[in-house]
């Protein structure tokens, strides 16, 4: 039921905000125009839903491993090697395997998905990625019972990340997700952006998205992905699990300890633009929030 | 020669300024233009703090006067750099809507130590002037004096912002740490002196 509803839903929402692609580039410049009409009730949906610009995408990024500014990842991961590149599935599995990413990109077709990335900060982003449901890959393998979580590892490489040579978090990057939030149709491998290959400072060769969830749930550069019983620390927890839960899945209603939530700012907009209100779920609530049924999100948040 | 320097220190203290007018015409400001702004005044409010906590030991260190002449004009740009922060937080990102700015202020601790130090930049603003200064006598000094807890409150108000232990905020709390120890050395000595 819940994939039914899925395919229905993502053609609607790729057409919609396909129209808005286009009238993006249609507009180019003259789109400022239009944003710099403050308070207007009408803009804030039209620019929740416009895609961000590519330069924007490339060049504004939160990936400690490659510099702690918004533009170091752009400017410290141009000569970072992506290939050879092989991901390690482990774990509680019956049979762990090792595949390279020639044999990703052969065997999953990536397809347009138009997601909404929410990061912490309070900033967001709408991106075209390039990508496939998560739980394609993760049924090349068979969890035993034990398996409750997925724990995504991210490269660790400080020769090439200069980042990591700081311990700015303990790398490697770690996330990880429970097994039905890893399994949901939402949560994304991806690929490419634009329809062109993943640039390296967006997390190439392959990284995973979950559009519902703060960015940095979404690890880069993954090369291993491990089912596991408990739940997996990852690095932000590490860092300080006051302020980073597990889940934290976007929730208006519940605050960073440092800072409010409840509104967020678009990226890529001018200082005419206001702040737009946060979206439960980041807008997935529809998709998601039955994965989450009876669970205290100020509790696990 | 002399007579050009203040108005010299003057205008270099406009140029953050208006670099930040530029940039906010001319749309260069990045794909967070408000962060921008927010940051680029909130870091040379402190680079103000430090310039102006730095005349009085390099007074003692070069042996001039003129530093000091330049030091009220210097806390005064740290009191309208601080007000442009605090009005790009109040107006632009938050479109003077007075609710959720109350709320951070009470429950954002970085908010609270950083509203706490412009409220208490203000006084020292109002008394600026020559005239207040013969009027508050031995006062004024004990109240200009607060200008050190402004410059800590300045610094952790950075450091309590950043996501983990980024270099830069904690560079500003040792800069004004130093600053406020030669302090402490210059005291004694001028006891030592009599």
């Amino acid at each position: 039921m819940k994939k039914i509803k899925y395919s229905e839903i993502t053609p609607e929402k790729i057409y919609k905000n396909r129209r808005s692609f286009i009238k993006s580039l249609g507009y180019g410049a003259s789109s400022l125009a239009v944003a710099s009409i403050p308070f207007a009730s009408q803009t804030q949906a039209d620019d929740r839903n416009e895609l961000t610009s590519f330069k924007d995408i490339t060049t504004y990024n939160n990936y400690y491993e490659f510099g702690t500014s918004k533009s170091d990842p752009y400017v410290n991961s141009q000569n970072f090697k992506t290939s050879p590149w092989t991901i390690s599935i482990e774990g509680e599995v019956e049979k762990p395997i090792k595949i390279s990413m020639e044999e990703i990109t052969e065997t999953f077709v990536s397809e347009e998905r138009i997601y909404r990335l929410r990061c912490v900060e309070g900033w967001s982003m709408v991106i075209p990625w390039m990508g496939f449901s998560l739980s394609k890959l993760l049924s090349k393998v068979n969890p035993t019972s034990k398996a409750k979580y997925v724990e995504f590892e991210s490269v660790y490489d400080p020769e090439q990340m200069k980042g990591q040579r700081y311990p700015v978090l303990n790398w490697p990057y770690k996330e990880g997700l429970r097994i039905d939030e890893a399994m949901h149709p939402l949560t994304t491998v991806v690929t490419g952006l634009y329809g062109k290959k993943l640039p390296n400072q967006n997390g190439a060769p392959l990284r995973i998205f979950i559009p519902w969830k703060y960015g940095f749930k979404s690890a880069k550069a993954i090369v291993k992905i491990k089912f596991v019983e408990k739940m997996p620390t990852s690095s932000w927890m590490w860092a300080s699990p006051r302020e980073y839960g597990f889940y934290s899945n976007v929730n208006p209603n519940v605050d960073h300890p440092r800072w409010s939530q409840a509104t967020e700012r678009i990226i890529g907009k001018d200082i005419w633009v206001p702040r737009v209100k946060t979206l439960m779920f980041n807008g997935y609530g529809d998709e998601v929030a039955n994965l989450y049924t009876g669970m205290d999100l100020k509790k696990y948040f | 020669m002399r007579k050009y320097f203040k108005p010299g220190v003057f205008i270099l203290s406009t140029i953050p300024f208006l670099i930040i007018f530029y940039k906010i015409y001319f749309n260069k400001l990045g794909p967070e233009p408000v962060k921008e702004i927010t940051h680029f005044t909130g870091e040379w409010t402190l680079i103000f703090i430090c310039l102006t906590l730095s005349m009085t030991p390099l007074k003692r260190l070069t042996n001039l006067n003129i530093w000091i002449s330049f030091r009220r004009m210097l806390g005064l740009f740290v009191f309208f750099y601080a007000s442009l922060h605090l009005l790009t937080y109040i107006g632009i990102d938050y479109r003077f809507n007075l609710q959720p700015i109350i709320d951070d202020v009470l429950k954002k601790k970085y908010i609270f130590i950083g509203f706490a130090a412009w409220v208490l930049l203000l006084p020292l603003a109002i008394t600026s002037s020559q005239m207040m200064m013969k009027l508050l006598k031995n006062n004024w000094k004990k109240l200009h004096r607060l200008i050190y807890v402004i410059a800590i409150f300045g610094a952790l108000h950075y450091i309590w912002l950043s996501k983990t232990i980024f270099f830069r905020p904690l560079v500003y709390l040792v800069i004004i740490l130093v600053l406020l120890a030669l302090r402490i050395k210059i005291k004694n000595r001028n006891v030592n002196y009599g």
